[in-house]
């Protein structure tokens, strides 16, 4: 299934870094959040886009994870050439990740 | 029994719709009506129309929001904190007395936060760049203005001193709603747990829509009724720090414990260092609660000792971008874009255009996210091209639109739409300013 169907996610910027939350919509599958959606496979899914690193930070009490992404935004939202200089739609990109359910969710 | 404010907040940006804030101001039963206008260059962009014309540099829709907003604020004693002072707060509160008087309202006190210029400072200091390798004086007359961030504190000590409006130029977003607080409830300007609350408030209320259904909805997912008339937020605050997010009954949107999640980690990197004028912010231990209909509890927030800086933004002239587009429609059309792209690439080449950088998008295929992310089967029915480059002078950022422009008799067929722009770029860059180098005073005019 699609990250989309467990967790909602918004993007913020500051100069050329990008930072995303993802969030569970139940707190229950925070844990699969946790488990599956790695800084690593977060700057996989943003070949091409983001240059740098990406550190992710954990949020229990709210079941999110908040992804910070450097070099991320063309040079920064002020200089830009990219249609969308904030970075605003990359949330959208992020709930396209693949996530494996498990399997005995009873 | 613990005393409490409602904070309004009544635009999350520049050009913010302006009804929302007129109908926090009539049924919102707010004590205090915050605008934050005053995004990161926005001040680099005012200090050059300063620079044109000395009696203007502050935010260019001040006449409609305070014309809209004074005569219910005055009748109700409303309190306006606002950042739209920009690069002029001084005339910013002139031009407020002026319209307040052409409305028939008087005693009315508006105060001016000065001071957030580090301009003098930070080439004195010749402070390094933050984003990358150089400092102040190597950016030379590029330069055009460097804003420190004020805190809270300036802020409230005017409306401690009775101001019923207070405008300023360069302050944290967040610090425009905690200075009420310290004012109205003694804040000690070193509990940092109290700060830190009222960060966290300020940072969820800032962005007015945001938290209220905007900037959300994503059907069916995540749906969100009466969009088209977004109610703006209202901060319930306690004195001991405590917070529910509303917003005015019947009006659109939602407030939810949703919103206020996304809201919270909005433009934040590490969640346990919010790093504020007044406090560093700890969001990390947050907990949202909905304990009514568009009422969302908010507890947690913490802070810990403010740091020995000011974060100051340096506006400087960057370079110039050129652009152009284009449409092509129906079977075919990717094709025709592509080659369209192909064209212009080579002609770039073949006139020696002058970019230092340059980017070719498909809109509609692969524009916001690149061609390796938005690798997709499906073909549309229409396509848009982009062509932007960064050039060194205007003239040749003309040039990049005017390869995109002359398709439509030298391009592929059916090329429509052409659009073509070129313009200098104000980017923002930042520095650390010792605290002790920013003095910030507050000025009154008297109505």
């Amino acid at each position: 299934m699609k990250l989309r169907e467990i967790a909602h996610s918004r993007t913020g910027d500051k100069g050329n870094t990008s930072n995303i939350s993802v969030i569970a919509y139940d707190p229950r599958d925070y844990p699969l959040l946790l488990e599956q959606v790695t800084a690593a496979r977060v700057k996989a899914h943003f070949a091409g886009v983001v240059e740098g690193d990406v550190v992710r930070y954990e949020l229990p009490r709210i079941g999110a994870l908040n992804f910070v992404m450097s070099r991320a935004l063309g040079g920064g939202v002020t200089r830009s050439l990219a249609l969308d200089a904030h970075g605003k739609s990359l949330s959208s990109a992020l709930l396209d990740l693949e996530i494996e359910a498990p399997v005995d969710k009873t | 029994m613990m005393r409490t404010i409602r904070i309004g907040s009544g635009a999350g940006y520049s050009g913010d719709r302006i009804e929302p804030a007129v109908e926090l101001a009539e049924k919102g039963d707010i004590h205090y009506l915050v605008f934050e206008c005053l995004g990161e260059r926005t001040v680099a962009l005012a200090q050059q129309a300063r620079l044109k014309n000395p009696d203007l540099g502050y935010d260019p829709l001040l006449e409609e929001r305070m014309r809209a907003v004074l005569p219910l604020c005055a009748a109700k004693a409303i309190k306006i904190v606002t950042n739209m002072g920009a690069a002029n707060p001084e005339s910013a509160a002139k031009k407020t007395a002026e319209i307040a008087r052409s409305l028939g309202l008087s005693s009315l006190k508006i105060a001016a936060v000065v001071g957030d210029d580090a301009l003098e400072a930070c080439r004195q200091g010749d402070l390094p760049i933050l984003e990358f390798a150089g400092t102040i004086k190597q950016l030379g007359n590029r330069v055009i203005s460097a804003n420190a961030y004020l805190g809270a504190e300036p802020i409230a000590n005017a409306l401690s001193a009775g101001a019923d409006i207070v405008i300023t130029g360069r302050a944290s977003d967040p610090a425009l709603f905690l200075a009420p607080m310290i004012h109205a409830f003694g804040w000690a300007m070193d509990d940092w747990i109290l700060l830190g609350k009222g960060t966290v408030a300020g940072h969820l209320l800032e962005c007015a829509g945001q938290i209220t259904g905007g900037y959300f909805a994503d059907p069916p997912y995540k749906d969100v009724a009466g969009l088209a008339r977004l109610g703006f937020p209202i901060g319930e605050v306690g004195e001991d720090g405590s917070l529910v997010v509303t917003k005015v009954a019947g009006s659109g949107g939602a407030v939810t414990a949703r919103t206020c999640k996304e809201q919270l980690l909005y433009e934040v990197h590490d969640p346990t260092r919010y790093i504020q004028p007044d406090v560093v912010a700890d969001f990390s231990q947050v907990e949202v609660e909905e304990i009514g209909l568009d009422r969302v509890r908010i507890t947690g927030g913490r802070g810990t000792e403010r740091t020995g800086t000011l974060k100051v933004s340096v506006g400087y002239v960057d370079s110039f971008i050129g652009e152009g587009q284009i449409s092509y429609a129906g079977p075919g059309a990717l094709a025709r874009g592509r080659l369209a792209l192909d064209i212009v690439r080579e002609r770039l080449k073949l006139t020696g255009v002058a970019a230092s950088e340059l980017r070719f998008d498909l809109i509609g295929v692969d524009s916001l996210h690149g061609p390796q992310v938005s690798a997709h089967a499906n073909e549309p029915y229409e396509v848009r091209i982009r062509v932007t480059g960064r050039t060194e002078s205007l003239r040749e950022a003309v040039r990049i639109g005017n390869e995109v422009e002359t398709l439509y008799t030298n391009g592929p067929a059916g090329g429509g739409g052409a659009w073509k722009s070129a313009r200098e770029v104000v980017a923002v860059a930042s520095v650390l300013l010792p605290r002790g180098l920013a003095k910030p005073q507050v000025r009154f005019v008297q109505v």
